[in-house]
């Protein structure tokens, strides 16, 4: 997917504008900052790296992260082994980069001719619904099969909602009544999609706090009724997470992949002015990489995520 | 996970027990170990500086206190500057004085308006009021809906109207219409849930100031996310220039966020947290206190009641003293009254300063009086001590009729007031003494005091 997505070059362009358009919008972007550091302070020292940290704080990179980027750049700071701005703007974004890169957790490939199941999770109004019609889209315009499961019984209206993303997308929604439970939903779903050989099934789940453990328990009891029916199932697990978070992220990710076994991070909102930095401390704690990013309400508005895209566009 | 904050600061001051007052080195240590905690909270980082330095000049060179550790001293000053910037009070709900009050709710996408506009509504009903509620969130798939069904659930009338298209005219549409309906309904609140839009969506903006000309709303309310991190400052802010909020809502508390967004987005809108949401049934709302906020964004609610115990140790200290200089040969000064005074206002119970006085003879009345007195009264009672002199306060004698006058004018208060404070003052007095001079009086002293 990432191919047809990203992969053809008359779509690149695309790709890159609206990367910068979303992570750059109106926002006063980290290299004006260091620029501004730097003409007012022409020799790079502690206090350049001092702003600096505010700027990583500004982004929700959290303080153990920040302190730790900083760390290594400190120190070759007080050797006076970098040079310039440009050299520490280079060395900033390689170590965040870094980060990034090393969190390669890769989702289960799915068997030949079983359907690959997608559960999404995630805290109250992230986005999970949304994503997963975006996620629709793009499965669709691969000329695949999907089929959506409205596991969320829970939230008022939620499988009317699922339901208008269904329509959107051409896609069939499989559904219990409110109040049902969740896990025949999954089932339900996943056993039609066998029948069918369906190419993928997407589980929309109720959003719910990841300190409430009845409801953590409900998705690893979710887990367990997937793989009743497909062992290697569900192949990917994705966390929605809206870029505004704050720290509390970090334990959304650890809480989350403990119940329901999370692969990848979608960051939803990034066309809004919060940075997402927490999916930074995020990778560099949990080894989660950034699947894809949300840059609107449209169904067309999901991106595959490139770290290096990512970082970049943070710099420019 | 992390060290808890307590011990760090515990650690930072080891050193200091014995020395007179708190210094650069070890204030600057706890502060860095402050500073990291509510950034770790989420709070916004020139928030995080401004409060920070505030802490520091307050710290510097305060004197060692007895009753509390040099730690407990630190964070004892920190509450109260995050207190400050909370605010102290619980706000309240703000009501047209002609109905229908008009309620409206603006915020994020996925914020939480739609759930806590039912447990507004909900909340209302409790309180004996008729809400309405209607949703002109035509944008999002099923949001109509939802709040169809999340009326349902509280019992409230909801206002419903026809959508053909979806854009800000229907927008409109609908809002007036609603409020039509609040009138012929006689519903006395009118609570208009919107769609969550981004703050720098210029369109989407607009149409929720043209929502604020057509709805004239006693209540803006800004319902923001308990985890969000250091964008709140933003989106609070903007949302606020356009809209001049009036109110937040602080949503999801229920989970283990500590909820520094409160702190950023007070200090940027400068409007009080109303209201926190605490879980997804319709009941989960509750007002917001202040002081209860600070040991979470600290994490660190153990050493806050430690600090609330000494501190009411060091009270009672006071009021012991108090009773003992009462009860003995020069009795109690009007700066001992004023000290009480203040104790009683921090304790918010007047009754608890006449609990103090005997219930019989001329107190009985005094007694009763304390029913009736209100905080006003004690504010205007301790401005006109505060225009004495210092000496005027230990020789209360001394105050002749131009003293008063000019008590009186500096207190904005009248001579009268100021004659009647003064015989009541020597009538409590003589008393005292009176009391103290009886066995029955040397008792008293000795025992606990009722009411404290
Ligand atoms: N601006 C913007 N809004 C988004 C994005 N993704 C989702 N939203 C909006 O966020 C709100 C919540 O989205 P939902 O998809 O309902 O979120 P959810 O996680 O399913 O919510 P619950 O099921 O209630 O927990 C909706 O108003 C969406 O339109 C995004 O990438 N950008
Ligand atoms: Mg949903």
């Amino acid at each position: 997917m990432i191919q047809t997505l990203f992969g053809s070059t008359e779509q690149k362009p695309g790709f890159f504008d609206r990367m910068k358009q979303a992570v750059t919008r109106t926002r006063e972007s980290l290299s004006e900052r260091i620029e501004e550091i730097a003409s007012f302070n022409k020799e790079i020292d502690r206090n350049t790296l001092d702003e600096l940290e505010a700027t990583l704080i500004a982004a929700d990179l959290g303080t153990a992260t920040t302190q730790e980027v900083l760390a290594n750049l400190r120190e070759k700071v007080d050797r006076r082994q970098i040079g310039d701005v440009n050299e520490l703007k280079r060395l900033l974004k390689q170590e965040l980069l870094a980060i990034l890169e090393r969190a390669g957790l890769q989702p289960v490939k799915a068997v030949d001719g079983e359907p690959e199941v997608i559960l999404v999770v995630g805290v109250n109004g992230t986005g999970k619904t949304t994503t997963i019609g975006k996620l629709a889209q793009v499965y669709r315009s691969e000329g695949k099969t999907v089929l959506l499961a409205a596991a969320d019984t829970f939230r008022a209206a939620a499988i009317e909602q699922l339901e208008i993303w269904g329509q959107r997308t051409g896609t069939e929604v499989i559904k219990t009544k409110p109040g049902g439970d969740p896990a025949a939903v999954l089932y339900d779903a996943m056993q039609a999609a066998k029948a069918r050989h369906t190419d993928y099934v997407i589980v929309d789940t109720a959003g719910r706090l990841h300190t409430k453990s009845s409801l953590m328990d409900e998705l690893a009891k979710m887990r367990r009724t997937a793989q009743r029916l497909i062992p290697r199932a569900p192949h990917e697990t994705l966390l929605i997470m809206d870029a505004t978070t704050g720290q509390n992220g970090l334990q959304q990710a650890r809480l989350f992949t403990e119940s329901a076994g999370v692969t990848g991070i979608v960051l939803t909102k990034l066309d809004g002015t919060a940075k997402g930095g927490v999916a930074v401390a995020i990778s560099r704690e949990l080894g989660l990489p950034v699947r894809y990013v949300g840059v609107g309400e449209k169904a067309g508005d999901l991106l595959p995520f490139n770290p290096r895209e990512f970082v970049d566009s943070l710099f420019e | 996970m992390f060290e808890n904050l307590s011990d760090k600061l515990q650690r930072a001051f080891k050193n200091l027990r014995g020395q007179g007052t708190l210094n650069e080195e070890t204030v600057g240590e706890a502060l860095r170990e402050i500073r990291l905690a509510l950034l770790e909270a989420d709070v916004n980082f020139k928030v995080v500086k401004e409060l920070v330095e505030r802490i520091r000049e307050k710290a510097l060179g305060q004197e060692v206190m007895t009753a509390l550790s040099p730690a407990e001293q630190v964070v004892k000053i920190v509450r109260d500057e995050m207190v400050e910037v909370l605010g102290r009070d619980t706000a309240k709900l703000r009501f047209a004085s002609n109905p229908p009050t008009v309620v409206l709710m603006a915020g994020l996408q996925g914020s939480g308006k739609t759930t806590t506009s039912g447990k507004l509504a909900h909340w209302l009903k409790n309180g004996g009021h008729r809400p309405l509620l209607v949703s002109v969130d035509v944008y999002r798939p099923a949001a109509r809906e939802q709040l169809k069904i999340v009326a349902h659930a509280v019992k409230a009338h909801l206002y419903e109207g026809q959508v053909s298209e979806a854009n800000t005219a229907t927008v409109e549409r609908l809002a007036k219409e609603a409020r039509r309906e609040a009138v012929n309904s006689g519903s006395d609140v009118l609570i208009v849930d919107t769609a969550g839009r981004l703050h720098i969506d210029e369109r989407l903006m607009e149409e929720m100031q043209s929502l604020k000309r057509l709805l004239n709303p006693q209540e803006i309310l800004f319902v923001a996310d308990a985890m969000t991190g250091q964008d709140a400052v933003r989106s609070a802010e903007e949302f606020h220039k356009k809209l001049s909020l009036t109110g937040v809502v602080l949503t999801k508390m229920d989970g283990d966020a500590r909820g520094g967004a409160a702190l950023s987005i007070r200090n940027v809108t400068g409007q009080p947290i109303k209201f926190i949401g605490v879980g997804e049934k319709y009941d989960a709302l509750e007002p917001f206190h202040p002081d209860r906020i600070v040991g979470r964004i600290l994490g660190m609610g153990d050493i806050l009641s430690l600090i609330e115990k000494a501190e009411q140790q060091l009270d009672k200290k006071k009021q012991e003293e108090f009773a003992r200089k009462a009860l003995s040969g020069d009795g109690f000064s009007l700066e001992d009254f004023r000290d009480q005074l203040r104790q009683v206002k921090k304790l918010g119970s007047v009754q608890s300063i006449m609990g103090m006085l005997p219930k019989i003879g001329p107190f009985a009345g005094l007694n009763k009086a304390a029913d009736r007195v209100d905080e006003g009264q004690l504010t205007r009672v301790e401005a006109i001590i505060n225009s004495m002199t210092r000496y005027e306060r230990d020789h209360h004698e001394v105050i002749n009729g131009s003293r008063r006058k000019r008590i009186a004018r500096g207190s904005g208060t009248s001579v009268q007031e100021v004659n009647q404070l003064l015989r009541q003052y020597a009538q409590m007095k003589k008393m005292f003494k009176q009391m103290g001079k009886a066995s029955f009086g040397r008792r008293l002293a000795g025992m606990k005091l009722p009411g404290m």
